[in-house]
Order: structure tokens, then C-alpha cells, then sequence
């Protein structure tokens, strides 16, 4: 044989081992396939950062044609499930209890105050403990407000002075979904999770059931081992991907406004980059234990929170913002985004595809140079 | 062919592990490397295979300077790694394939090769079983098989024996040794087992990372000629008297076997022994042939030349008398327990009686430990009676508990608590007094020589130690029965023998002892034993009895190995005639 068909056979080989370990371990199969699936029904349907039927309180001091239109202006809105007190004592008390989120308070000359043209006659509390959900509820109420004032001022004939009102709309995300806009952001979590900590740990298996000592005598060159283990992996990754799309798009509704090819392209990438931080953690990480404690805390959390995939960057303090650079889930979230919600947008995308080149290039230029056939 | 060199260190020293060693071995041929836990084997082995770099001196390998051209040297070896270096998941032809295409094995050769080791592993019916689902003898001959996949000009193999029953490591030998003889091929293998240095051509001593001697074994067990005997009493029992020999200074070791003493004296003072023993009464000597076992200990002895301690005393004064239950500390009859459909013990029946050293022999999964943990009220009993200190354990493995101790497989320590914490804390577990514990963990610190590591993690102790700590931790509230599960595994030869030593004086001071081991030579050192095979018993008795049993014209006197692997292959013969 030749030396060329020798080295093939090894390469082959060991990409054949990789991929029956990966068929017969319930656990890689578990974190490509069940843990995608999981995550996305999770953020898919169960988190949510909209405000939607909030539980508020309706204080009606006394009901007239006015106060029951009103109430009636909040039970049609989708954002609120209204219930009604006699007296802001007996409302305050379900506040208390957290039974409601925010009262409306229409005191007994709601009507007069109306009348006049002022708007002494309405209170509104909100429970500010959540800041992000107290913001958007006061919003809400602030909108069926405004909304029930125009049509009372039509139906009524007055001729009152009108609060100037602003037209604006929303682009990309026209349904305001968080959805939208997480779960595409999700999918870079789940390929993180994959190459990075998978990567890592079924190295440090091979090291913790001596595998590796006997694999390291074979005349097996570096780059053969290398690519024999990174190759099972690059393909799980981007079945799990492909999953993800598939689900973001079929069950969540998500668009996907860009080119599909461009995202394949730009996962590659970052499948590459995260595989390279599984080697390298391997490199250090000799079990299981470590390995994936390891992968956990410097590459799953960082992009679970500072990858703007649930948090705003924007919003995040200088340093942090800083820090967020290293982060390579942040660059793949920002590719995601734009082309799930927006479409080709070629400067951002060329801007972040660069930065995912240049990490791919130092984690697998620094696993390749730290790896070798020796022990120490 | 035989005079060419197959491996040669110069002056190779590496940090921690090696110093200076110097060898060459000869090509053709089986070498042993032979030294206690942590004298460097490992480390030796690796620098052969260039897994590491040697910081210091020359080593060549075939011929091949192994620091410049590693991959040539291991694309000419075959190694086998502790453990097997096996994919566990993958099944047996799949981890042949896989070495196959490692190795380069062109189809063609893969084939013919395949034909070859299969049959002589034992592994062609079991081609479509998991690695991780074959037993640990199968393990072994599989690993075996990957390293032969090329047939190899030099096979390492590092401690291919740990913890493998005998008979497979009977076989493993037959496999190495036709390999040797049909193509030439050069072996190097480390190992625990020394009885099996007598099956190599040449024996590296390796100690402290320093090679102490090599040589053919006889030239080992030459230098004792004469000075090794076999001692018996009429006046009192064996390990008294292997307690009043080992204070002498004329003798480096006793040890007691069988039913008497075995003795290794000092160079130049046979005649004062004679002289020595006959003041201690009624006593038969008998000069026997040392064996390499004897040379070992005796070389490893004069080498760490601690000297002569005044005695090993851990034992203890029973406080509590027994209930005189006529003496029969421990009976069990018809013991069994499944785990779902399967047997681990299957009618397990035997008595043992105060001041007895029992023990039970079997290779991994034989039912050892599963019979240990129902004695401890660790583990329900399916079926059967077990009555420990006279309590029924289907009723009061409490009360039963709190007379035994219990030292479990790899040592049940605290790592990150130093060695007085952990005295502390198994004081504690055990309900001592401030008063008690404070006594006897004054005396664990001494007898247990620990004093010196009071403040050491116990995770840091050398495993002898590490030992030591485990077996007075299990003794912190003076038991009456102590129950031993493979204590001795990894420890290395040295340890091993003090360690029979303090479980002989406790035996002496009336404490009952269960002991499991696989190995053969340390069943000898038992009043009584009980040898198991897949859950069952194959027979009972005191070793000279099972040893008695297997006398043959061809062996006059045969081991307890040889007892062992007869019990089984009568066992296999059984089942397949059924």
C-alpha cells in the first residue's frame, strides 16, 4: 500500500470510530438532538418577554356608562385579565398578595373629571419589582388609555384639545414577538453546547479510560487525530442546526428572510470556532468532570447571557460591552438575527463572519499547536 | 537474532519518576520488569513507546533513537496500556478494525490475521459483542489482540495481569509465549504478580526509579540458597511464632504460610538462627528452595533498610467478652441474592469461628463483594440465613453492624481531610466518647506508624498508607469482627506483607477476620477459605487441604494457582457436560 492509501485508512478509521461512538452514546445523541429540542419548546413557548393577560385590578368607585366602557377597553385588550374592586383598600390588598400586577384606579368623579377635560380623576400603580415588565405593562395601560380616550372624545362630539399622538411602526419584528427574536439567537446556544462541550468531554473520556495512551502509540499523526475527531462532531453540530432552523421556522413561525445557503455557511463557521474551544479545553481538562464544568462556565454561559441572545449588549455596562467582544456567540447571534429577521444584510453579516474567521483561526491554530503525541 | 538488542536505556533519568537507569534487553526473548507501586514501570514503559521524553540520557528502540523519531519506533511496536487502552462501546471487531487501520493492515493481511488471534483469544464466537460488556480476562486478550494486530517486532505491555482471574492470566502467558517462538517477536511487560516473574527470561528490578538488578530470575533466588526455611511449632500457634521470629534481628522477613512459618535470614547468620530458634522451644526447621518472591522482598528489605521495627502492634485487647455462641462468630447457610434476574449469590454456605483469618478467593465478579456487603448489613439478603456475632441479619443488621468494621475496595477515605480528621470524623461515626476517641485515636497515630502524616490529606498518602489509614479507621471502635474487601489491591508487595502481618496479630488477639483477595499467594496466609465462581462455591478449606486435593503424579506440589485453576476448569467441564 501507499504511504497516501495508509494515511487514509487511519483517517477513516478513526472518523468511523468517532461516529459509532456517537450512534451508541445515548448521552452525544442526547445533547445533539433531545437538548435542541428542548430548549427551543422552552424559549418557544414558555418564556416570553411580552407582557400578555397581566393581572390588574379595577378600582370602579362608582360605575357609570363611562367607567364600564373603560373596563370594558381593558378586557378586550389581550394584555391584561381585569378584575374588578369596589374600594382601592380591597385592591391594594390583592396588590399586596401579588393576585394583581398593577391597579386602575377610576375614582368617584372619574365622570366629572372626564367631563372638565382633566385626568384627576384616574391613578395608576404598577408593581415596579420587575423593572422590564413594569415598563411594558405601564406602556400598555398608557396605550388603552390614549386608545379609549380618542374613541370616547369622537363618540361624545366634545371638542377638546387632543394630546399630540405619534405614529410609529415597528420593522423586522412587526408582531413585537419575542419569540422572533430569541429563538434564532438559540440556535447559536445549542451549537455552542454541542461542539464546545461535547468536544471536550468525549476527549477527556479517551483520557480518563486510557484510550487516548493507546491511541497516541499508534503511528496516527496529530492532524489525523484531529480531523478524525472533529469531522462526527462538525456534522452532528450541523444536524442539530439544521433542526433548530427547522423548528424556529416550521413550529415557531419565525421567519427566515435571508438566504438559507448564507446561514449554513456563517453556522459552518461558527461550528468551527466552537469546536476549536472544545479542543482546547480538552487539551487542559483531562476527565469528564472538568471538561465539562469547563466548557460550561467559558463558553455555554458566556453565550447564554453576554451574546445578546437574551440581554441587550447596549445595555450592558462599558466593561462588560468590552468583554462581549471575545465572546463568539455574539457574533454568530448578531449573523442570526440579521438574517432570520432582517435578510441578507451583507455588511453586518461580512463584519461578523470576519470576526468568526479570525477566532476560528486562534482556537484551532492554538489546539493544533498544543496538542501532541506526548503525555506531558 | 537472540544477541541483538532490542531495547537499550543510557543513563535515562526523568523527574519524579526515574534516575539514572541503565539496561539493555535482549531481542527474541520475554522481559520482566518487576518493582513495587510507584517505582517508575509505568513511566519506563511509556518512554519506550515515546509517550514521553526522557530529560535526561539515550534510548534506543529497535535500534531507533526513540527521542528523535518516535513515530517510527511505534509504527514498529506494539503497547498495551493499563486498562487495555479498549473503546468500550465499540464491539470486538470493531476495536480490531479500528488498531487494524491504526496499524496500517492492508485487508488482505487483516484477514489472515484475524484467523490467527481470534481462535487463539478465544474471541471469534464474541466478534459482535461490546468491549465494555466482556469480562475482565476477555478485556485483557482483546487488548492483547489489538497490539498484535501487525504482529509487532517488540510487544509492551504494562501490567496486563491487574486484576484478571487466573486462569485467564494463564492463557494470556501461553498467547505471549507461542508469539515469541513462531515469529521472534521481543516482549517487555511489567508487573504486580511475582510469581509470574518466574515465567520471564530476564527480570529488571526497578525500585525507586533506580534499576536495582537484572538477570535471569534463578540468579535472584540463587543468592538466597540456604538461607530460606520453613519453621513449625508444637507449643504455640504460627503467627505467635511468626511474631517472636520477626523480632530477630538475624531475620529480614517471616511469614506465615500455610500451616508454618517461612523465613529468610539475614547473609552470614543461618547458624545463629538455629541457635535462636531452638531457645524458643519445640520447632521444626526445614531449608526449603527460595523462590523469586523470597529474593524480591529480601533485596526490596535490605534496599528501603527501615530496619527492624519492635514489632507491629495493632492489636487490641477485646474489652467485651463474646457470647460464648460455641465460638462460631459467623454462620451462614444458603446465602443468595439477585439483582433482578440475576444470581450474584447462589447457596453460599460456611461458619467461621472467633481468631480465624477467613477468606474468600475469586476472580472480578465472582460474588465476592456481594457476599461481604450482605455479612455487613450493607445489602438485603434475597434468600438464605446469615448470623454475624451471633445476630440474624434479616432482623438486626444494626445491632450486628456495631460490633463488625468494614473497610471497603479502594479505601472508603475522605481525601480532602487530613489523616487526623479522618480519625476524627470515623470516632465521631462510631458514637466514641470524647475520652475514647481521644484514646484510640492515639492509638491508631501510633500503632498505624501515622503519626508523621497527622496533617497530610489523606488523598496525598502513598497507597500503603493510604491503606493503613483505611484499616484504622475501621478499627476505631475495637470490633470484633473486621471485614477486609480486597485490601490489598494496587498496594505493592512490601505493603502487602506488613500489612498480613498487623491483620496476623489481630487475628492472634481474637479478632475474627473476612478477607477477600484475588491473589493466589495471599489465600495461603488464611486459616480458611472459601473459593467462588460466578456466585457459586466451589469448595472450602483450609489452603493445605485445597492444595492436597490436586495431587497429581506430574505435580508433586502443587500452588494454590494450580488449585484454583482446576476448581474451575472442573466447574466449566460440569456445565458443558450438562
Amino acid at each position: 500500500m501507499s504511504r497516501q492509501s495508509v494515511a487514509r485508512r487511519r483517517l477513516l478509521g478513526m472518523i468511523r470510530k468517532e461516529s459509532l461512538q456517537i450512534i451508541r452514546d445515548p448521552s452525544s445523541i442526547a445533547i445533539a438532538f433531545i437538548m435542541p429540542v428542548v430548549l427551543l419548546l422552552l424559549f418557544g413557548y414558555g418564556v416570553s418577554l411580552d407582557a400578555r393577560h397581566v393581572p390588574i385590578a379595577i378600582v370602579v368607585e362608582q360605575a357609570d356608562g363611562q367607567t364600564v366602557s373603560l373596563g370594558a377597553a381593558f378586557s378586550h385588550s389581550e394584555y391584561f385579565s381585569p378584575q374588578y374592586f369596589a374600594t382601592i383598600q380591597r385592591a391594594q390588598k390583592a396588590f399586596d398578595a401579588r393576585e394583581v400586577f398593577a391597579i386602575v384606579w377610576l375614582k368617584n368623579d372619574f365622570s366629572d373629571h372626564l367631563r372638565r377635560g382633566d385626568s384627576g380623576g384616574i391613578g395608576v400603580i404598577v408593581n415596579g419589582v420587575d423593572a422590564n415588565q413594569a415598563r411594558i405593562s405601564e406602556g400598555y395601560i398608557e396605550g388603552v388609555w390614549q386608545t379609549w380616550l380618542l374613541s370616547y372624545i369622537d363618540q361624545q362630539d366634545l371638542n377638546l384639545s387632543l394630546p399630540l399622538t405619534m405614529q410609529s411602526r415597528l420593522w423586522f419584528n412587526a408582531a413585537v414577538s419575542s419569540r422572533n427574536f430569541l429563538v434564532p439567537g438559540l440556535i447559536a446556544v445549542i451549537m455552542t453546547l454541542i461542539g464546545a462541550m461535547l468536544t471536550a468531554m468525549v476527549v477527556a473520556r479517551e483520557w480518563e479510560r486510557g484510550t487516548m495512551e493507546a491511541l497516541l502509540v499508534t503511528p496516527i499523526r496529530i492532524n489525523e487525530i484531529i480531523v478524525g475527531k472533529l469531522l462526527p462532531y462538525f456534522i452532528l453540530g450541523m444536524g442539530g442546526m439544521l433542526l433548530s432552523v427547522a423548528m424556529a421556522v416550521g413550529l415557531f413561525g419565525v421567519p427566515l428572510r435571508g438566504s438559507f445557503l448564507l446561514l449554513v455557511a456563517t453556522s459552518a463557521l461558527f461550528m468551527l470556532v466552537t469546536l476549536g474551544m472544545g479542543l482546547l479545553i480538552s487539551i487542559v481538562a483531562k476527565n469528564q468532570f472538568i471538561a465539562g464544568q469547563i466548557a460550561i462556565i467559558v463558553t455555554f454561559l458566556p453565550a447564554f447571557i453576554l451574546s445578546g441572545f437574551i440581554f441587550q449588549i447596549d445595555a450592558m455596562p462599558e466593561f462588560i460591552q468590552w468583554l462581549t467582544l471575545l465572546i463568539p456567540a455574539r457574533y454568530f447571534v448578531n449573523i442570526l438575527q440579521t438574517l432570520f429577521l432582517a435578510g441578507n444584510i451583507w455588511p453586518i453579516i461580512l463584519a461578523n463572519a470576519a470576526a468568526l474567521a479570525v477566532m476560528m483561526l486562534v482556537f484551532l491554530g492554538l489546539a493544533r499547536h498544543k496538542m501532541h503525541k506526548r503525555l506531558q | 537474532m537472540s544477541s541483538q538488542i532490542a531495547i537499550s536505556f543510557c543513563q535515562v533519568s526523568q523527574r519524579f519518576a526515574l534516575d539514572k537507569v541503565d539496561f539493555n534487553l535482549r531481542a527474541g526473548q520475554v522481559s520482566g520488569l518487576i518493582g513495587p507501586d510507584g517505582a517508575g514501570k509505568t513511566t519506563l514503559m511509556r518512554l519506550a513507546a515515546g509517550l514521553l521524553v526522557a530529560d535526561e540520557g539515550d534510548i534506543q528502540v529497535l535500534g531507533i533513537d526513540v527521542r528523535n523519531d518516535p513515530l517510527a519506533v511505534q509504527s514498529a511496536i506494539g503497547y498495551m496500556p493499563q486498562r487495555f487502552g479498549l473503546y468500550e462501546d465499540l464491539t470486538v471487531a470493531e476495536n480490531l478494525d479500528l488498531y487494524a487501520d491504526l496499524q496500517g493492515v492492508s485487508l488482505v493481511r487483516r484477514r489472515t490475521r484475524y484467523d490467527e488471534l481470534l481462535p487463539m483469544t478465544g474471541l471469534a464466537d464474541f466478534q459482535q459483542r461490546l468491549a465494555g460488556q466482556l469480562s475482565g480476562g476477555m478485556k485483557q486478550k482483546l487488548g492483547l489482540a489489538c497490539a498484535l494486530i501487525r504482529s509487532p517486532r517488540l510487544l509492551l505491555l504494562d501490567e496486563p495481569t491487574v486484576g484478571v482471574d487466573p486462569v485467564s492470566r494463564r492463557e494470556l502467558w501461553a498467547i505471549i509465549y507461542r508469539q515469541v517462538n513462531h515469529t521472534g517477536m521481543t516482549v517487555l511487560l511489567s508487573t504486580a504478580y511475582l510469581d509470574e516473574a518466574q515465567r520471564c527470561a530476564d527480570i529488571i528490578l526497578l525500585h525507586g526509579g533506580r534499576c536495582l538488578a537484572q538477570g535471569r530470575p534463578e540468579s535472584f533466588s540463587a543468592a538466597l540458597h540456604g538461607r530460606v526455611f520453613e519453621v513449625r511449632s508444637r507449643d504455640e500457634s504460627k503467627r505467635q511464632l511468626q511474631a517472636r521470629l520477626n523480632q530477630r534481628p538475624e531475620v529480614i522477613d517471616a511469614l506465615v504460610e500455610d500451616e508454618q512459618v517461612r523465613v529468610i535470614a539475614r547473609a552470614g547468620t543461618v547458624p545463629d538462627m538455629f541457635t535462636a530458634v531452638d531457645s524458643l522451644g519445640d520447632i521444626l526447621v526445614r531449608a526449603v528452595e527460595p523462590v523469586f518472591e523470597d529474593a524480591f522482598i529480601a533485596r526490596l528489605k535490605e534496599e528501603t533498610a527501615t530496619g527492624k521495627r519492635a514489632g507491629i502492634a495493632t492489636a487490641h485487647a477485646l474489652p467485651k467478652a463474646l457470647p460464648s455462641d460455641n465460638d462460631r462468630v459467623i454462620s451462614v447457610r444458603n446465602l443468595e441474592r439477585h439483582f433482578g434476574r440475576f444470581v450474584a449469590v447462589k447457596g453460599v454456605s460456611f461458619d467461621v469461628s472467633r481468631g480465624e483469618v477467613f477468606g474468600l478467593l475469586g476472580a472480578n465478579g465472582a460474588g465476592k463483594s456481594t457476599t461481604f456487603r450482605m455479612l455487613c448489613g450493607l445489602l438485603p439478603v434475597t434468600s438464605g440465613e446469615a448470623r454475624v456475632a451471633g445476630v440474624d441479619l434479616r432482623h438486626g443488621a444494626a445491632r450486628a453492624r456495631a460490633r463488625l468494621g468494614y473497610m471497603a475496595q479502594r479505601f472508603a477515605l475522605y481525601v480532602d481531610l487530613t489523616v487526623l480528621q479522618n480519625l476524627r470524623f470515623f470516632a465521631s461515626a462510631y458514637e466514641l466518647g470524647r475520652e475514647q476517641a481521644k484514646r484510640r485515636i492515639g492509638w491508631a497515630l501510633a500503632a498505624f506508624e501515622l503519626e508523621a502524616f497527622k496533617q497530610t490529606s489523606a488523598g496525598d498518602l502513598p497507597l500503603g498508607y493510604k491503606q493503613r489509614l483505611a484499616m484504622a479507621a475501621a478499627l476505631m471502635h475495637e470490633p470484633d469482627i473486621l471485614f477486609l474487601d480486597e485490601p490489598t489491591s494496587g498496594v505493592d508487595p512490601l505493603a502487602r506483607r506488613e500489612f498480613w502481618q498487623r491483620i496476623n496479630a489481630l487475628a492472634e488477639s481474637g479478632v475474627t477476620i473476612l478477607v477477600t483477595t484475588h491473589f493466589m499467594d495471599e489465600a495461603n496466609y488464611c486459616d480458611r477459605l472459601l473459593i467462588m465462581a460466578d456466585g457459586e462455591m466451589l469448595a472450602t478449606g483450609s489452603p493445605v487441604e485445597m492444595k492436597a486435593r490436586f495431587h497429581q503424579p506430574g505435580k508433586p506440589s502443587p500452588t494454590m494457582e494450580d488449585a484454583f485453576i482446576a476448581l474451575i476448569e472442573g466447574k466449566d467441564r460440569a456445565r458443558s457436560a450438562a
